[in-house]
């Protein structure tokens, strides 16, 4: 018996700005964590990795990141994950200054 | 300084201009990621946690004014108005978008700077002692040699695809400021018997997931013989270099492995066979070269009126610590602290950088210098010039008297910048440095080398930090490793692990603890903290890390 599977979110940088994207339920590929689509089943998250994957065009470095549900949508589940939600801590900068809300 | 000759300002267009055709293959989809991303990284531009990143090589860590200002007009026209010092001399810049880096490539070649072999399997910026051609401990000036290694390793053809990354440290003083023993190859300054220049050749140190002190293959290595035998070291380590794991990759592994006795014996005979082929051009290069890192014309000024300022406390607190001796009794090397109580350490704005620029300008003879513990120097003023250097300092920001003491700390950008960082640095760095700053103890602390590395690759360099920190993922928590007893000097060593590691709120507090510990053992303010650890060993500051409250309450 394989562990349980955890949920996901499918995440990456944009291409031209590197900035922190998320994969939302429409194929979107949207700056705020809680429009990723949270993906419950591995086999599912499998395929939009390889689909995401295969949008070179748009994004890069493409990975899933574990995450739970949240009122607002999904919620990072490791602090690295919480980190790239909103920027460096010594600056303002990212999506912190943005106004883009970290969950 | 070195400028640039006709054939390096050809050569730099030539590869923007391919990397900015190859930019724009990306952009249209006739290169994939794959193909693209080694040669980005060639040009030194990495993807990091929040956005792209580009690092740009400081050879051995001297910029002139020109440069500085241009770094200044990069950070504010293409960054956030910043850029980051690293501890290999390098500039990092953490916000450039993908289409502006062709410019930001132009730019800087504009200056005889360029951010080739900032990464990838090659041998990366060489990096010097920070007050080379102004130290007065030194036997002769280094940089003409880093420069003739830069100018032959880059584009080198046999040395682009090496088992893993190649960085070679230099200097020319009896006293390591280069962390020669912790670089894959470490080149010290010696004379022999016979008062010849010549170099003590180290190979095989490093830090990161298996730190080592480099040991010595060449006692003595005539000056002129340089090139071929680094070049020796270099054919050896490419053959036998594991390419099967990353991890043992680096040559200090090979030297592992093989023993030193091995690698020494492979190398005096790759050198024997590749000596003859040189013709002594090298040499006829590197006296060009040393042609241009002739001492400025400097002015002699009396020092009586800066002794005076001396009376002001501010000025002396500065001058003790920031001050370092000149080659020239009425001149001095400045230190600039890039380490604000509460600020990045190693983080210049723009505003500072042409500030830097101006000062130079005004009372250094035009030179920078980046040092490996992210400060910036200006190598030559005059004493008489000091105080109102000084006043100038404090009124941009620039004016810590922290060099050397326990706030003058080494921070790598960690989890708030870096793709591999496994927890951050800075934060860490900014509240222990405030701490310090709020306790008013460090001047009687005295020197003091704190280092801070967010994941195991050791780019804070904490295996050589009197204290080091290293921070790790202990199951999806930021917790802090102390090491103690490092030393990144001449007398080299690894620090070693004290015990469990702290939280990130925990971590501030165990140093304090750790340096109030210090200031109850030491013998007198003579005594430093390294002297301290060597004499009384690692148990007494384990038992100030690792009291419990009750304890400590007591005690």
């Amino acid at each position: 018996m394989s562990r349980a599977f955890s949920p996901k979110v499918v995440t990456a940088n944009d291409l031209l700005t590197g900035e922190v994207v998320y994969l939302a339920a429409d194929g979107r590929w949207s700056p705020r964590h809680a429009d990723a689509e949270l993906l419950t089943d591995e086999a599912e998250a499998e395929l939009r990795l390889i689909e995401a994957s295969a949008q070179e065009d748009r994004v890069v470095g493409v990975y899933l990141a574990d995450a739970r549900p949240g009122p607002r949508g999904p919620e990072p589940v490791h602090f690295r994950e919480t980190f790239r939600t909103r920027g460096p801590s010594n600056y303002p900068h990212g999506k912190q200054a943005e106004g883009i809300p970290q969950t | 300084m070195y400028r640039y000759s006709e054939f390096d300002h050809a050569f730099l267009a030539e590869r923007n201009r391919q990397f900015r055709a190859q930019v724009e293959r990306r952009l249209s989809g006739a290169l994939t990621e794959e193909e693209f991303r080694p040669l980005r990284l060639m040009n030194g531009l990495y993807l990091q946690l929040h956005a792209y990143m580009l690092r740009v090589a400081i050879p051995y860590g001297t910029l002139s004014s020109a440069q500085m200002r241009r770094l200044a007009d990069i950070a504010e026209r293409w960054d956030k108005g910043y850029g980051h010092f690293t501890t290999r001399q390098n500039i990092q810049f953490n916000w450039p978008k993908l289409r502006d880096v062709p410019d930001i490539l132009d730019a800087l070649a504009e200056v005889g700077l360029h951010a080739i072999q900032t990464s990838g399997n090659t041998i990366r910026n060489v990096t010097a002692d920070h007050f080379a051609g102004a130290a007065a401990d030194e036997i002769a000036d280094p940089r003409p040699y880093a420069e003739l290694l830069r100018q032959w390793s880059t584009d080198h053809p046999e040395f682009q695809f090496l088992p893993r990354k190649f960085k070679i440290a230099i200097t020319g003083s009896p006293n390591d400021r280069a962390v020669t023993r912790a670089h894959d190859i470490g080149l010290r300054m010696v004379r022999n018997a016979a008062g010849e220049t010549g170099f003590e050749v180290i190979v095989g140190g490093g830090l990161g997931r298996t730190p080592m002190i480099g040991k010595v293959i060449r006692d003595f290595l005539p000056a002129a013989d340089l090139l071929p035998y680094v070049e020796a070291i270099l054919a050896v380590y490419n053959m036998l270099g594991r390419r099967d794991n990353k991890y043992k990759a680096r040559i200090k592994i090979t030297v592992h492995e093989e023993g030193i006795d091995r690698i020494r014996s492979l190398v005096e005979e790759e050198f024997a066979t590749i000596r003859p082929r040189y013709d002594g051009s090298d040499q006829v290069l590197l006296a060009e070269i040393q042609q241009s890192f002739a001492p400025p014309a400097f002015v002699a000024k009396p020092v009586a009126a800066e002794e005076e300022a001396r009376r002001d406390p501010v000025y002396r607190a500065w001058a003790e610590t920031n001050l370092t001796a000149h080659r020239r009794p009425d001149h001095a090397i400045v230190t600039v602290s890039l380490k604000a109580h509460g600020a990045t350490p190693g983080d210049a704005t723009a505003a500072q950088m042409r500030v830097l620029a101006d000062l130079a300008d005004d009372y250094g003879y035009g030179e920078l210098r980046i040092s490996h513990e992210q400060n910036v120097i200006l190598p030559h003023v005059a004493r008489a010039d000091l105080p109102a250097l000084h006043a100038r300092l404090l009124k941009a920001g620039l004016g810590t008297a922290n060099i050397g003491l326990a706030s003058d700390i080494i921070a790598c950008p960690g989890m708030d910048y870096c793709a591999l960082a496994t927890a951050r640095s800075i934060p860490v760095a900014q509240e222990l440095a405030l701490r310090l700053d709020a306790l008013k103890l460090e001047h009687a602390v005295g020197p003091l080398k704190i280092k801070i590395s967010g994941c195991i690759n050791a780019c804070g360099h904490h295996h050589v930090g009197h204290i080091g920190i290293l921070g790790l993922d202990r199951a999806g928590v930021e917790n802090y490793q102390i090491t103690l007893g490092g030393d990144a000097t001449e007398t080299a060593a690894i620090g070693e692990r004290a015990g469990p590691g702290f939280a990130y709120d925990e971590i501030v507090p165990a140093i304090e603890r750790l340096i109030l510990a210090y200031l109850d053992l030491r013998q007198g303010p003579e005594e430093t903290f390294l002297m301290a650890y060597r004499r009384l060993g690692a148990e007494p500051f384990k038992a100030a890390l690792y009291a419990r409250e009750g304890e400590r309450d007591a005690a």
